[in-house]
């Protein structure tokens, strides 16, 4: 039977672009669907009437939400090619642990560093940082959060950094500065063909940011 | 023989979700109480993160983050499995246990808020116990799991048993039976499975802690 995928999808989500990825690295042909937010189709009410929200990975008709979910799912599934998880499982609980980490904390630091200002920009700020600062810690001399190769952690983390730059020019800060060794690693990521066509130029999303604190009325 | 230690709290329903998951899997495990106003070097020590309980230490080595640990057993213990083995079937269990992780920390949010924010957040409790009504048992199974719990039914613990002890404190009415026929009939599948209802903490004594870290709590708010 032939597979059939679709990825209903945002193209700014850092959470979309984590399945963007791991359907790359495994080399799954498939449909991407781009879902106007503010008028979402059927078809993402009717797979993820729970939460409404994009990414939805669809795999022969049937609906897998969350976007780490839907990565684990795809490495389960398509096992053979370029394995994201590690087998060991004291490493696959590791990698689960920092994945969760990144989802508890660079997606909401990062948000509040560009709607806010003043007193509350500069503590999202600072947390940002040092929340980035830990993740070098953790990535310490590997080339990758996976290892030699790109896995979970990579996969789940790599998205947010199309948002670097919108971030360094809402907050007034240089990231790179700050961790240079994680700048680094972004870039060393970017040079996979998997990241580099799944994320989005960093300008793009910095002008969408603009739009977005335009309509939210923040200035 | 590797040596399977548990640092917990008792009040702590993602204290309980690692010790049910260990008998369930009939595994020996050495507890240790931590006391959380006053954290030991060693659970800080394995914990430096978020420096909180749970931690299961196996072979001195630490897993952090309840659902972490939850997989974890279930990947090195397989026996009595705790997800089922389709792909597809996992990935649906997952999203809910996710829900759960995501929701859970509303009715401890009940406990320690009053007034208009505890309205909402009693507002917030209610829908999510509206979609576990319509979205999460359909198909009149028992469990979560079918017809045994699996991980899903251990992560929806707070709504099993904390939320019915915070509310009897709080004097709100967010459960309530005949509106959520299906929530509770599984509430009661769930706490009278043997593992389950010889490890739950006793109500009185919960009782008695919650009132005295109001106490704490309001001291604190108006000092």
């Amino acid at each position: 039977m032939a597979e059939e995928v679709v990825l209903l999808d945002f193209w700014p989500s850092p959470f979309g672009m984590r399945s963007r990825i791991a359907l790359a690295e495994k080399g799954i042909k498939y449909e991407y669907k781009e879902e106007d937010l503010r008028n979402k189709s059927a078809l993402l009410l009717q797979m993820n009437p729970v939460h409404k929200k994009i990414p939805v990975l669809i795999h022969n008709g049937k609906p897998v939400c969350e976007s780490l979910i839907q990565v684990q799912y795809i490495d389960e599934v398509w096992h053979d090619k370029a394995p994201l998880l590690p087998s060991d499982p004291y490493q696959k609980a590791t990698a689960r642990f920092w994945a969760d980490y990144v989802d508890k904390k660079i997606y909401d630091l990062g948000s509040r560093v560009w709607k806010t200002k003043g007193e509350e920009q500069a503590t999202a700020k600072k947390e940002f940082i040092e929340t980035l600062k830990l993740m070098e810690k953790e990535l310490g001399d590997k080339p990758y959060f996976g290892g030699e190769s790109l896995g979970y952690v990579d996969v789940a983390f790599i998205p947010f950094y199309s948002w670097f730059y919108a971030y360094e020019k809402c907050g007034n800060f240089s990231i790179e500065a700050e961790c240079p060794k994680l700048i680094a690693w972004a870039k060393r990521c970017m040079q996979k063909e998997s990241v580099a066509k799944s994320l989005p130029d960093q300008q793009k999303v910095y002008d969408f940011i603009l739009e977005m604190k335009k309509r939210f009325g923040i200035e | 023989m590797a040596v399977v230690k548990l640092f917990g709290a008792w009040l702590s329903p993602y204290c309980y979700r690692v010790i049910w998951a260990l008998k369930v899997k009939g595994i020996a495990y050495e507890y240790i109480e931590e006391d959380l106003s006053n954290k030991s070097p060693l659970l800080l020590q394995y914990n430096p993160i978020h420096k909180k309980i749970p931690v299961l230490l196996h072979d001195d080595k630490p897993i952090c983050e309840s659902t972490v640990i939850l997989r974890y057993i279930d990947e090195i213990w397989p026996q009595n499995p705790l997800l089922p083995a389709d792909p597809h079937e996992r990935a649906v269990a997952l999203f809910w246990i996710k829900f759960a992780d995501d929701k859970s920390p509303l009715i401890s949010k009940l406990f320690r808020t009053d007034g208009e924010e505890q309205q909402a957040v009693a507002k917030e409790c209610f829908e999510m116990l509206e979609v576990l009504e319509e979205h999460a048992l359909i198909g009149g199974k028992k469990f979560f799991g079918g017809d045994e719990i699996n991980m899903v039914d251990i992560a929806f613990c707070s709504v099993a048993h904390w939320l019915g002890v915070i509310e009897d404190f709080a004097g709100l009415k967010i459960f309530e039976p005949h509106k959520f026929p299906r929530l509770n009939s599984w509430i009661q599948n769930f706490k009278s499975v043997p593992v389950i209802k010889d490890n739950l903490p006793d109500t009185d004594k919960m009782l008695a802690l919650l009132k005295r870290r109001r106490e704490m709590l309001l001291a604190s708010k108006s000092s």
